[in-house]
């Protein structure tokens, strides 16, 4: 019988969106439900292709709040999970992102990010949502955001991104943009026994002792799923550790949204990644993340051949974001550049958290990311 | 000395007793349709490890959390929507979606219709109680013209949902009302919906003295009840196109029980024609 392979071993010429696609394969994922939206289309178009032939289901949903909802039952269910967007489609989906949060289903949601707001520019890249990821549903919570910057870790991080929503039980976000999306580039698929796969703990008490939001020392409850016997409640009101509503119980409420914050937070340091390129030494700095990260490593060695000390820090994680590193490469820093392609979001972050450090923001909208030139002006200007 | 032995209620075990008492008032339906839920459930001595209710928000969403089953209380609207994720995900699994006119005919009706329309085997049961109860009664897609609700206080000027229709139309593969009056036959008839493959749905008009019939010159449940009497004609396989429901009429009775291949089964059988030709 012809096997279907999940992971494509091997060098590959391949888009982004296709690279995610296989990345979760890859990762385990037997669940997309999605809505077609530009740029990410072709990531649902290439797992509907892909998942019948691996025994994995493809559903496409009325709207992109009904994808959320149904990944999130089928995370319940025990399968891997995922849904694919892009800004209008990532504002639908906030509540249910709360939801997940909140009854802590693993589930991934790749964000395509386009010109916003509102229709905006559907074909053009933006980093517009990138606030959104952390702040978008009401309430409090955490959640964990990827940037990645190359069709390389279109894969790599989209598998990272199911092993940190099934360690945490939290919503994972891919932040991508529009240009990572599209271009097409070499991609390294390793062995699969070389891919690191994590999967949701799981519960080692009788079905009658389990309670499901019962956290171990991690913060994080081991998860029993529909249909194993357990026979347990979950429900988005706040609730106790037997899943149970508890409305009027402001102890109840505190020692849940803390939990949910908390196990994001306290567990920071492990889930933190970001990449520096000589830091070491720099006396200004490029933060940047996604496709623009790209241009600023151009501008930084440019900067270098001028005699300009300057270093890239590039965030992996947006969120939860590296605050300990940021404050410590700034140290030494006279100014730090961001570029994004927005107004001024991640920006914020910087400027809190490198405090004494003058902070500059270098915006770019519509048609292309910031250019190396462009970054290479902004360090040679505030080098001086 | 006598001695009084306790005996356990022969429906407990379907119920979680650590979420009573519920939140439902006195004189509301909704126990009525929990308890032939239930009834169903044990005439047909269902596996309740391959149970799984869902409900979405208002008074009959708490619905699911009072089952011993694996059971899921979704945010407004979207207990269809995560209900196919479960039974897609798991189809061995009885999915059964348990919630108010409000959640699944406003906010979620969009989902409802195309559930039915793929045909996922999951299973509906609507508690029609005219109006947004948990909210304190507003105008909902049900409530019927000119009736008073806390948002309607000169009458109501929206024409309401004839949901039987609705869920025929939409290619539901069963589909009936009744009213909480109709207590044999709606345990019959979700006997019925359980044993179905298909989407099926049902319709239970429920009484909602405390906040709807209050406002409508029917302040008691049992007033309510005898308007479902007074009104309610059984009319099986009459054309749900004509079953509006009016103060003088409400037609009750199954309305659709025809076979379509389900979304599950269409999936599973693509899957296996996949392989095969990927073999020759």
């Amino acid at each position: 019988m012809a096997k279907e392979k999940t992971v494509l071993t091997g060098v590959h010429f391949m888009s982004g969106d296709i690279a995610c696609a296989e990345g979760a394969i890859a990762a385990g994922c037997r669940f997309f439900a999605g809505y077609p939206i530009t740029p990410a289309t072709e990531i649902a178009e290439h797992i509907a292709a892909r998942m019948p032939k691996i025994g994995g289901v493809y559903v496409q949903m009325e709207d992109e709040i009904a994808s959320i909802a149904a990944v999130i039952g089928a995370s319940y269910a025990g399968l891997k999970a995922m849904t694919a967007t892009s800004g209008p489609g990532f504002s639908l989906m906030q509540e249910n992102i709360g939801l997940a949060a909140m009854t802590e289903a693993p589930c991934v949601i790749v964000d395509v990010m386009r010109g916003g707001p509102s229709t905006g520019q559907p074909t053009l890249p933006g980093q517009q949502d990138v606030m959104q990821a952390k702040w978008g549903s009401h309430g409090d919570y955490e959640i964990i955001a990827l940037a990645p910057s190359s069709v390389q870790e279109m894969f790599d991080l989209t598998i990272e991104a199911f092993n940190l929503a099934e360690t945490y039980r939290v919503p994972t976000m891919v932040m991508a943009d529009e240009v990572v999306a599209h271009m097409w580039e070499k991609l390294v698929i390793p062995p699969a026994e070389e891919i690191k796969i994590v999967n949701r703990k799981r519960p080692n008490t009788p079905p009658e002792q389990y309670l499901p939001f019962m956290p171990e020392d991690d913060l994080v409850p081991p998860m029993a799923c529909f249909g194993e016997g357990y026979r347990f409640h979950a429900t988005g009101l706040t609730h106790d550790e037997h899943g149970y509503p508890q409305t009027q119980s402001s102890e109840a409420q505190t020692k849940l949204v803390q939990r949910l914050c908390d196990k994001i937070r306290k567990n920071a340091d492990k889930i933190v990644r970001f990449e520096e390129t000589m830091v070491e030494d720099a006396e200004i700095l490029v933060v940047a993340y996604g496709i623009v990260a790209r241009a600023a490593l151009s501008a930084v060695r440019k900067a270098r051949e001028n005699g300009i000390k300057a270093g890239l820090l590039r965030l992996v994680t947006l969120w939860p974001f590296p605050e300990k590193h940021i404050a410590k490469a700034a140290e030494g820093a006279k100014a730090i550049i961001v570029p994004e392609m927005n107004c001024g979001q991640m920006v914020r972050e910087v400027e809190r958290t490198a405090k004494e450090t003058s902070v500059f923001h270098l915006s770019k909208l519509g048609e292309e990311p910031p250019t190396p030139m462009e970054i290479f002006e902004a360090l040679r200007r505030h080098s001086k | 000395m006598t001695e009084t032995e306790a005996f356990e209620h022969p429906f407990a075990k379907y119920l979680r007793a650590a979420m009573m008492p519920h939140i439902w008032c006195s004189g509301c339906g909704n126990g009525i349709i929990l308890n032939a839920f239930v009834h169903a459930l044990d005439e047909m001595q269902m596996d309740l490890n391959k149970l799984v209710v869902v409900s979405g928000i208002g008074c009959i969403g708490r619905a699911a959390g009072y089952t011993n089953v694996d059971s899921f209380h979704t945010t407004h609207g979207r207990p269809i929507a995560f209900a196919t994720g479960v039974k897609l995900a798991k189809p061995e699994l009885e999915v059964v979606v348990i919630s108010g006119d409000g959640d699944l005919f406003a906010i979620g009706g969009n989902h409802f219709i195309h559930a039915a329309r793929r045909n996922i085997g999951i299973k509906v049961i609507c508690a029609n109680n005219f109006n947004y109860g948990m909210t304190g009664g507003q105008v909902g897609p049900t409530t019927p013209l000119e009736a008073l609700t806390t948002t309607t206080p000169y009458g109501n000027i929206e024409h309401p949902f004839n949901l039987v229709h609705l869920a025929a139309a939409s290619g539901a593969t069963y589909v009936a009302r009744w009213t909480t009056l109709h207590v044999r036959m709606l345990a019959i008839s979700i006997k019925k919906l359980l044993q179905r493959e298909g989407f099926s749905f049902i319709e239970v008009v429920s009484p909602c003295p405390e906040i709807f019939g209050r406002r409508n010159k029917m302040r008691t449940g049992l007033e309510m009840m005898e308007w479902f009497r007074k009104a309610s004609v059984i009319e099986n396989f009459s054309d749900p196109a004509k079953a509006e429901i009016t103060p003088e009429r409400i037609v009750v009775g199954e309305f659709v029980d025809v076979e379509k291949p389900t979304y599950e089964k269409l999936l599973h059988d693509k899957m296996a024609q996949i392989l095969k030709e990927s073999e020759d």
